[in-house]
């Protein structure tokens, strides 16, 4: 006796992005596509994706370009990235839901404002080689950092641990940001743009707390936490 | 299921090849069926450490380019019954490494060995990537000197970036350092790194030591890998390490300078 079963699948579909529906150019396209490996394409399922697409609200929409698919032996499956109403029109023409893919689904109309990323936390090692980029917020490494790492914030830098590599904070340049380090052996350190590196940096700091701050257009080092800056 | 482990470390010439052939031949001889892998493509040497290096008909890139079968290749070693060696071509380049290729051998050598053991060549491109790529265990082979710790660092970075475990999120590969050609007289003179200035750049925790040993190149002359030869010091100190991957406590040897008899000082031998 042959028995129905119902299990999970992988596959891999042709994924055509819609800007108009009934654009007169779509066939043509299709069909340099397709007449390139014919054998391939032949009966190939095809997702819509509509993030682009102001249009396909009805389900007629998806019927028409159904057909237009169906001309060059691509069967449309389904679509993604539509809005709720494309969804149900889609669904009208018995189009399934593909999840988002690419680049995260719609584009809105007006971009939300750039929110602050909160402070980010590095728990582990900062091994040589490896670039750690806090954007918009504080970086907190609560491990040691090897020499030829980099860290690296667009507010401020703290390494609660041995700081053997390159900090830069102010990234984008606030002169404001500030790098405070439990134990400075570091390589490089910059604040929005000015440097100093392990040369130029007075022996009596290394291997102690440090606080580094941008004053008067100068780098200054402060042993401790304390905030009468001394030179650097 | 076969444990892979990669014995790596950035820095060429550091001991990698001759640390493979004395953990390969220390686990077999543990009873743990073992292979031991030449990823060294172009710039073989494996074979040669392991003795049987007129041996070879089929390699590891004939098995992954199709042009022979897995037990063509293997070598199995005429003292130790458990270990076999896998050679590489000296004639290819790096880029035979196929990824679908090696991940097809891998597998196949999964199911046949209790342990499999990666020599990886030096560097952070394609080699050393494909080697380290089925890590579940990694032995970062460390001088004790500055260029060797820098590079050893970046190589563990890459471990926990590039490996199969990272990118499918497991658990991380274990790593373990072990700190070659060290030599505690110098470390006393302040001309070496100690063990605790490396253990604490890299803080990754010690496998084991193993001395600057001159029968360490006898060794490799004589295809012979070290943890064989009784009267060798880095063949203790390869044992120790064998015995504390397993899980075992060792005492660390071979960390303080040898206590030197009159007669040694006088004839200054080192």
């Amino acid at each position: 006796m042959t028995v129905n079963r119902v299990e999970g699948g992988i596959f891999t579909a042709m994924v055509i992005g819609i800007g108009d529906p009934y654009d007169p150019a779509l066939p043509a396209m299709l069909e340099e596509r397709v007449s390139g490996s014919p054998g391939f394409f032949s009966d190939a399922p095809v997702v819509l994706d509509l993030r682009d697409c102001i249009g396909c609200t009805a389900a007629e929409d998806f019927a028409a370009l159904k057909d237009t698919l169906r001309q060059h032996r691509l069967v449309a499956v389904g679509v993604q990235n539509a809005t709720a109403l494309q969804q149900r029109a889609a669904a009208a023409a018995d189009l399934a839901r593909f999840p988002a893919t690419g680049g995260a689904g719609r584009r809105s109309a007006t971009p939300a404002a750039e929110a602050p990323n909160p402070s980010r936390l590095v728990t582990q090692p900062v091994r040589s080689g490896t670039q750690i980029y806090a954007k918009n917020g504080d970086l907190v490494v609560v491990a040691p950092v090897s020499a030829g790492a980099e860290l690296i914030a667009d507010g401020h830098v703290h390494v609660y641990g041995t700081l053997r590599g390159r900090a830069i904070a102010g990234a984008k340049g606030d002169v404001s940001a500030r790098i405070f380090v439990q134990q400075f052996e570091a390589e490089l350190v910059a604040i929005a743009g000015r440097y100093l590196v392990s040369e130029a940096i007075a022996p009596e700091h290394l291997k102690r707390p440090v606080q580094v701050a941008l004053i008067e257009d100068r780098l200054r080092i402060t042993p401790g936490w304390n905030f009468s800056p001394v030179n650097a | 299921m076969a444990t892979v482990i990669v014995v790596t470390s950035g820095k060429g010439g550091v001991g990698k090849t001759t640390t493979s052939a004395a953990m390969a031949t220390g686990l077999a001889l543990r009873g743990h069926k073992t292979v031991v892998i030449d990823f060294d493509v172009g710039l073989r040497n494996l074979d040669l450490v392991m003795g049987c290096e007129r041996r070879v008909v089929f390699d590891f890139i004939n098995v992954i380019n199709g042009d022979a079968k897995l037990n063509q290749a293997l070598i199995r070693d005429k003292r130790i019954e458990k270990l076999y060696v896998f050679p590489t071509s000296q004639t290819r380049d790096k880029d035979a490494l196929r990824r679908e290729g090696v991940d097809r051998v891998m597998g196949e050598l999964r199911n046949e060995f209790d342990y499999i053991i990666c020599d990886s060549p030096a560097g952070i491109e394609h080699g050393a990537l494909s080697a380290l790529y089925h890590a579940d265990q990694a032995i970062i082979v460390t001088n004790p000197e500055v260029s060797s710790v820098r590079d050893s660092d970046r190589i563990i970075g890459i471990l926990a970036a590039k490996s199969r475990r990272a990118e499918r999120k497991e658990d991380p590969v274990g790593v373990h350092l072990l700190l070659t050609r060290y030599s505690p007289a110098r470390v006393q003179r302040g001309e070496m790194l100690s063990i605790e200035d490396v253990k604490e750049i890299l803080s990754v925790p010690l496998l084991g030591i193993i001395p600057e040993s001159e029968s360490v190149l006898r060794a490799s002359n004589t295809g012979m890998p070290v943890i064989l030869d009784p009267a060798s010091p880095a063949g203790r100190a390869y044992e120790d390490a064998v015995a504390r991957f397993l899980g075992e406590q060792r005492e660390l040897r071979f960390a303080r300078p040898e206590r030197r008899g009159f007669i040694r000082t006088l004839f200054g031998r080192a």
